[in-house]
């Protein structure tokens, strides 16, 4: 299943990060990473767990601080930023988070509304009404609007998650492992969606993820994150021609077991 | 030892940097009336009930166990005032905030922490919105407006039960009660006890959302969280209150 080719324009980094190094106490996640994301292209991060995948993406939307390193995104310098401009960039930025984060005290509806509601004041009931119903025809979950988060399967979740980040029209967007604990059919419908996504909204996006059929079907690009550094990159095909046993054991457990 | 002093140096210079932020976030729009009202409503409004059954029982209990005493002394006649100073000085603002730590603090710590553990907190940062401003100065605004309205409540409740006691055994008309209690309780001793509410409603919302709000992540962490809310309301609490009868005993004089 191959993906249609997306307008990329390869001169225009809409996320450019230089130099980026993050410890906890004295272990090091990141060494100076670099890393660019291009308009209109996926990007996929592949990655063991806990090599700092979340990490990056964190420290890209401003939730954590780097050591060292600059982050760029659409033109600003995230790490310099003031409080007032970061949240005005983070609105340009969806994240859609490893674990869904939907607000639990809250319905579906609620939890699309709460973007909008906090972030585009003028907006009448019955427009915030049918951005909200929009959203969710898109990820096909119209009919759950009702009901809370618990009610909902991790499929589901994820997928209002990537909803409720879609709300708002970001230019850029963050994806945390959206296919991880799914099943084969779930997964599918996932992927499909980010890439219509990408389509529909021309969005940016960076994809976090080590499930491999996930990465070759959205992944424009990829890179792989190995003892803290971007050591390989490419396609997917480029990423796995090595015989580097931190690399091929990725693929083969995938494709050859 | 010196790394455990280090520890508790850091916990200070954390809560130095929290309380910092919250008086800075309080008086910076945008300000987020809506949610404190709602706020207000879930730490007020439900434990009303509570409240109101733990002054009863207060006020009724405590009339019934000092009736015997005075008795030796045939000086009855003197409940109403001793359950107006004891309820009114004492025992309104401390029973208020013991109720108020277990079940407001449980629940602030416990729902800030989940917050914090499944993400939600950051979800809500990157979409747009300051959580500090959204979740913690709400809550803290409501406890601290709130536990002195039910301490009120309570004070209320407790002076009807001691009401309801003295009746069982006395004829005393409810106006005649009310104007005893009201001979010994001067505008001091009204002021004192809103004070110590005021205190105490902002150190539980206080001490429940640091603890909540930087949970270690994990879900035993919002077991963990809830229970330490509560643990430490309670005993900052006991402290202020000790502190609070010091002071009051320097100030009483100077203005009567
Ligand atoms: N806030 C934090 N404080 C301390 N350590 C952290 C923090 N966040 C992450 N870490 C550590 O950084 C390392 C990388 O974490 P990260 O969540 O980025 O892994 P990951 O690559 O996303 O893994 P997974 O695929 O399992 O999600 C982990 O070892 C984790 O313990
Ligand atoms: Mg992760």
């Amino acid at each position: 299943m191959e993906k249609i080719q997306n307008r990329i324009i390869y001169d225009d980094a809409v996320i450019s990060v230089d130099k980026l190094s993050k410890s906890f106490g004295d272990r090091q996640i990141l060494r100076d990473v670099d890393l660019k994301l291009y308009r209109g292209e996926n990007l996929v991060v592949l990655g063991r767990s806990g090599t700092g995948k979340s990490v990056l993406i964190k420290l890209i939307s401003g939730l954590l601080k780097p050591d060292s390193g600059t982050i760029n995104v659409l033109g600003e310098v995230v790490n310099e930023l003031k409080e007032r401009d970061l949240m005005k960039l983070r609105l340009k930025i969806g994240f859609s988070f490893q674990n869904s984060a939907l607000y639990d005290s809250m319905t579906v509806r609620e939890n699309l509304e709460f973007p909008l509601v906090r972030n585009k004041r003028n907006l009448t009931r019955a427009e915030i009404n049918r951005e909200v119903e929009d959203v969710l025809e898109g990820v096909g979950l119209l009919q759950a609007i009702n009901q809370m988060p618990s009610e909902l399967s991790g499929g589901q979740k994820k997928r209002i998650g990537i909803a409720r980040t879609l709300i708002l029209r970001p230019d850029i967007m963050l994806y945390d492992e959206p296919t991880a604990g799914l099943d084969p059919i779930t997964c599918l419908d996932i992927n499909t969606l980010i890439n219509e996504v990408q389509e529909r909204y021309q969005t940016s996006s960076i994809i976090i993820t080590h499930d491999l059929a996930c990465a070759k079907m959205v992944g424009d690009r990829m890179v792989m994150l190995l003892d803290g550094k971007f050591e390989r990159q490419g396609t997917f095909a480029e990423i796995f021609d090595t015989d580097d046993d931190r690399v091929k054991p990725f693929y083969d457990y995938n494709f050859i077991v | 030892m010196g790394r455990k002093i280090n520890n508790l140096l850091l916990e200070f210079a954390s809560l130095h940097r929290f309380l910092m932020r919250f008086f800075r976030e309080l008086v910076t729009p945008p300000y987020e009336f809506k949610e404190i009202i709602r706020q207000c409503y879930e730490v007020g409004w439900k434990s009303f009930p509570l409240i109101g059954l733990t002054g009863f029982i207060v006020g009724f209990v405590f009339t019934k166990q000092s009736r015997p005493s005075l008795e030796d002394f045939g000086a009855t006649s003197w409940l109403p005032a001793l359950i107006s100073i004891a309820i009114v000085r004492a025992l309104a603002p401390l029973v208020t905030a013991l109720i108020a730590s277990g079940k407001v603090g449980s629940q602030i710590g416990a729902e800030l922490s989940s917050m914090n553990v499944t993400e939600q907190i950051d979800a809500m940062e990157v979409s747009g919105t300051n959580p500090f401003k959204y979740l913690v100065v709400t809550r803290v605004v409501a406890t601290t407006i709130m536990i002195p309205v039910l301490c009120f409540y309570i004070a209320a409740i407790g002076l009807f039960g001691g009401y309801l006691s003295i009746i069982g055994q006395d004829q005393l008309s409810l106006l005649s009660f009310f104007t005893q209690v009201f001979d010994k309780i001067a505008f001091i001793d009204i002021f004192a006890m809103a004070l110590r509410a005021i205190v105490f409603g902002f150190t539980i919302g206080f001490a429940s959302c640091y603890i909540g709000y930087n949970s270690s992540k994990g879900t035993e962490g919002v077991g963990k969280a809830a229970n330490s809310a509560v643990v430490a309301s309670m005993f900052i609490v006991f402290i202020e209150e000790l502190l609070i009868v010091q002071l009051l005993a320097v100030i009483t004089p100077l203005i009567s």
